[in-house]
């Protein structure tokens, strides 16, 4: 049977594509792990001689020293929670871009929702106060039917038939 | 109804104008250190005279660890003769005044130390291992670290002969 599309050498192809790309991944994921855990990391981290610059964007020497050490802890086997935590036992929480989801660190994390949906809710009610008043005195302007066209539109309704 | 209306605003405004008062009261540039009261980060400094003044062998003994650097310009400069002063007036009671050259290069910290005097061990921190495991974030930046090897206070900003002379005796 021939599926219209499909011959078994564009199957044969594909499958060659995928088992390719099967093979290649790991070795291309663990060549570039590490430097990509490393600006991982220091895109996590505050320079400490900067103005709101993470350790990854700074061109400073600290920053550049913070880099070396994050990559050679890296090397070292430690894992990112425990190069986190080995900064923030140094600098303290201030050291970390993104405070820790926790205690009072989630009024940072909230409060910007929050305010999303404040800003809705209050577009919300001013689109829906503007629409119903811009109807409301459409609907009480509108003047009485004068009886001479009440007549001529119920003869106009009679001859057509409604 | 009414009243609930009007007091929504003000109740939905009050905590962020209170949270940025709280933000708008602290400063940016000072950062607590979490190593207060805690074990000193072990170090070991190759210092310019060729000594190795390491906190394994300065065990009870009070540490005065100063980070600076020869650009520190006007801080540097006016602690220098500050720190001189306690080390000689100190050395002789179980105190030890400890330099560490951050971010500097080795010639213009040499002609700092000449041009101050500076008589105790000075070393540079050349891949930074020294000042991050100590949380420095500027200079000068100093650490008082007891007998016990337990950071007694940090200081940011020049030292004065008042600061020098109360924190050193706290820890005598």
């Amino acid at each position: 049977m021939r599926v219209p599309g499909f011959t078994v050498r564009s199957v044969l192809q594909s499958l060659l594509i995928v088992a390719v790309l099967w093979a290649w991944w790991p070795c291309a994921a663990s060549a570039v792990g590490l430097e990509e855990q490393a600006q991982l990391l220091a895109a996590e981290l505050r320079c400490p001689v900067c103005q709101n610059l993470s350790v990854g964007d700074s061109p400073s020497e600290m920053a550049n020293q913070m880099r070396e050490l994050v990559r050679e802890k890296l090397k070292h086997g430690e894992s990112p929670e425990q190069i986190r935590a080995y900064f923030v036992s140094r600098y303290g929480e201030w050291i970390l871009l993104a405070p820790k989801r926790q205690g009072f660190n989630w009024v940072a994390w909230l409060l910007p929702f929050g305010a999303i949906l404040g800003g809705v809710g209050v577009i919300g009610l001013v689109v829906r106060r503007s629409v119903s008043r811009s109807r409301a005195p459409r609907e009480a302007q509108l003047p009485p039917l004068d009886p001479r066209y009440a007549s001529r539109l119920q003869a106009e309704l009679k001859e057509w038939g409604q | 109804m009414a009243t609930w209306k009007k007091l929504i605003v003000p109740i939905a405004i009050t905590p962020i104008l209170l949270l940025l008062a709280y933000g708008f009261k602290t400063n940016p540039r000072e950062v607590p250190s979490p190593l207060i009261g805690r074990a000193a980060p072990p170090f070991a400094l190759s210092s310019f005279d060729g000594g190795t003044p390491g906190l394994e062998q300065l065990r009870g003994t009070a540490i005065v660890l100063n980070f600076w650097a020869s650009w520190c310009f006007p801080a540097c400069f006016e602690e220098a003769p500050a720190l001189e002063a306690a080390w000689r007036t100190y050395k002789d009671r179980g105190v030890m005044v400890i330099g560490v050259d951050i971010q500097d290069r080795e010639a213009d910290a040499k002609a700092f130390i000449e041009r101050f005097k500076l008589s105790f061990p000075n070393g540079p921190d050349p891949q930074g291992r020294m000042s991050i495991d100590y949380g420095v974030y500027g200079v000068p930046e100093t650490f008082f670290i007891n007998r016990e090897g337990t950071i007694h206070y940090k200081h940011v900003g020049a030292l004065t002969k008042g600061i020098l002379t109360a924190k050193i005796e706290e820890m005598l």
